[in-house]
């Protein structure tokens, strides 16, 4: 159970605009990937390896570790930033995200990069592989749990139904899934393309244990993970409220940058707009 | 002499109970039809690590995936049709790409699923499952070897395929004799030298009843199960070019990349000095009906008759 005080705050609100220059510098660099998906995941994912994971990248399979699986894995820019942040490989790799010959494939893959646990981008599988493991935990008596993140579109997919029946009719209570609710999807929004609301309702109705916060708020992130530490006999889920491309101002809600990666002056302003965040938040530090 | 009738589902259920004992990582997946995959066996016997996946296979698939990055040893099972085509691209990304050590076990492969029809008769998976880099594909033929093979699956780290057909099939080895079966051997199972007959699966016994119809008619024919698809064993297969006139392959899957497609890629590419005939039997191309095993088998010309038909018409167009 993290104790969450400002200054934990302060830190993690650190990491995420740093992870943010990583996420852009990354994809500067490789001229390719997904800025709007992994910019609106990243700060859940910098709270749980920062905070609420039990992980050691010393030790990247240890059995009794929390796991994350990126099921949404375009963001896998997001991923990255937070693996390189927390020691499972230096920083220099990120130079080289979707080069020949790289740890950092373009989607995550678990048999190139130490501290991934899952090879996702084909969408809607994580959520059962993350079903598997937590299946073992509970076999094993291991106290161990599984986060797992979606995307909002991801949802789409029928496999995603499958896993919350099953998770929800194991009583996975080691389980935890955040959806990374930004309503675009890359047709458009995602009420228009295949309307998704109540997405509460939906998982509430398939027996889950449902949060839904604003997804850039580290306290509320740390206060619903918190929370899900007392569920019992079901798994939860938390909706993440996000803004895809948050952060950079012309990246905001902009479906342009779901799969785009920015210009060189796209870049610099981005690269101006993150310093200048982390300078006010090391200020207020 | 009569034939011993045995049912090879048998074989995989009373092994999983069997190794299960022995394999306390052993775990297994069903999607709602454990009676007839016979996996009800090991669920009956080991309940904490026997998953009911409902109907609802893509799941189950990502859900063994996860299993075994944990640890265990997941069996998953269902119909041919259901464990390949329906969940490609679950087994594509969480077990193939992944290298995971998932066990896909399927049952009701090939046409002689019978009465059912094409919806359930699955002639492709061996296709299917052949193309995707790291799998190991595997098609037993009879009680004994479906046993066997069980039995290496867990030995073996990695993923695999196994299919088997639904019928029951005339036991074809002793317990002794396929103590001595490799994954990736193919096993001689009838000597001979004019042509040899390479089977696999539900086809291995019409191969040998084959072999023994042209012994009256004085060709010798040499019959090799050829349990292991990928990888195929390229170094018997060169062999019988070298030592036979006539290589013929029969499989009841299509004619298009299953078995015979790898032993014909083996052959254009490796065999460069022997001149032999070659033919493939399986399904042409084309989906099949419902019936009696036997009449599809004798409508698409899947049996003993046309195996000796065939290997006459090789040795004759030498």
């Amino acid at each position: 159970m993290a104790n969450i005080n400002d200054k934990l705050i302060l830190k993690l609100e650190i990491a995420a605009v740093k992870a943010r220059k990583q996420i852009i510098e990354m994809l500067y660099k490789a001229k390719s990937g997904h800025p709007g998906g992994s910019l609106s995941a990243v700060d859940a994912i910098i709270a749980l390896y920062n905070v609420h994971m039990n992980h050691n990248s010393k030790r990247p399979k240890d059995p009794n570790r929390d796991r994350f699986i990126l099921s949404k894995g375009h963001a896998a820019p997001a991923l990255y930033a937070a693996l390189s942040q927390q020691g499972y490989f230096s920083e220099k790799e990120l130079q080289r995200l979707r080069s020949i010959n790289c740890m950092l494939q373009g989607h995550p893959a678990c048999r190139y990069t130490p501290g991934v646990e899952a090879s996702t981008g084909s969408l809607g599988h994580g959520l059962s592989f993350a079903i598997g493991m937590a299946l073992s935990g509970k076999l094993d008596n291991q106290s161990y749990t599984v986060f797992v993140m979606l995307g909002d579109g991801e949802t789409d997919e029928g496999q995603i139904w499958e896993a919350a029946a099953v998770a929800s009719h194991y009583k996975l209570d080691n389980l935890v899934a955040m959806i990374d609710r930004n309503f675009l999807q890359i047709d458009g929004n995602t009420e228009e393309v295949l309307r998704l609301e109540s997405v509460k309702d939906r998982w509430l109705s398939f027996g889950w244990h449902v949060i839904e916060i604003d997804g850039h708020n580290m306290e509320e992130i740390l206060q619903a993970l918190n929370e899900t530490k007392a569920i019992e006999n079901k798994p939860s889920m938390i909706i993440l409220n996000t803004i895809k491309g948050k952060g950079i101002s012309f990246m905001e809600n902009n479906i342009d940058f779901h799969g785009v990666a920015p210009n060189d002056m796209e870049y610099q302003i981005a690269m101006d707009e993150l310093n200048l965040h982390q300078k006010k938040l090391e200020v207020s530090k | 002499m009569k034939k011993i009738l045995k049912n090879p589902r048998n074989a995989y259920g009373e092994k999983l109970v069997e190794l299960g004992s022995k394999h306390p990582d052993l775990v297994v997946l069903d999607a709602d039809l454990s009676k007839s995959t016979k996996t009800i066996m090991f669920a009956k016997e080991f309940p904490k690590r026997f998953f009911e996946m409902g109907i609802a296979e893509a799941n189950m698939m990502s859900v063994a995936a996860g299993l075994a990055a944990s640890g265990k040893i997941p069996f998953a099972s269902t119909f041919a049709v259901f464990a390949t085509g329906r969940v490609y691209d679950q087994i594509r990304m969480d077990i193939a790409y992944s290298h995971s050590n998932v066990k896909i076990f399927a049952t009701h492969g090939g046409i002689s699923v019978g009465k059912d029809g094409a919806s359930h008769q699955m002639i492709e998976d061996i296709a299917l499952m052949r193309v995707l880099p790291n799998m190991v594909v595997l098609s037993p033929s009879d009680y004994t070897q479906t046993g066997k093979i069980v039995e290496c699956m867990v030995e073996h780290e990695g993923p695999m395929y196994a299919r088997i057909g639904r019928a029951d099939a005339p036991v074809i080895y002793s317990e002794e004799y396929i103590k001595q079966l490799e994954i990736g051997k193919g096993m001689i199972v009838e000597e001979g030298d004019d042509a040899t007959i390479i089977a696999c699966g539900t086809m291995v016994d019409a191969a040998i009843d084959a072999h023994k119809m042209l012994q009256k008619k004085n060709i010798s024919t040499r019959v090799i199960d050829m349990h292991t698809i990928k990888p195929i064993d390229e170094q018997l297969i060169l062999k019988c070019a070298k030592e036979t006139n006539a290589i013929l392959t029969i499989e009841e899957h299509s004619i298009i990349g299953g078995m015979g497609s790898a032993v014909a890629e083996t052959l254009m590419e490796k065999n460069r000095s022997n001149q032999i005939t070659f033919i493939r039997m399986g399904i042409k191309d084309q989906f099949c009906e419902s019936g009696n095993p036997e009449d599809l088998l004798e409508k698409y010309k899947l049996n003993k008759t046309y195996i000796v038909q065939n290997v006459q018409n090789l040795l004759k167009n030498q």
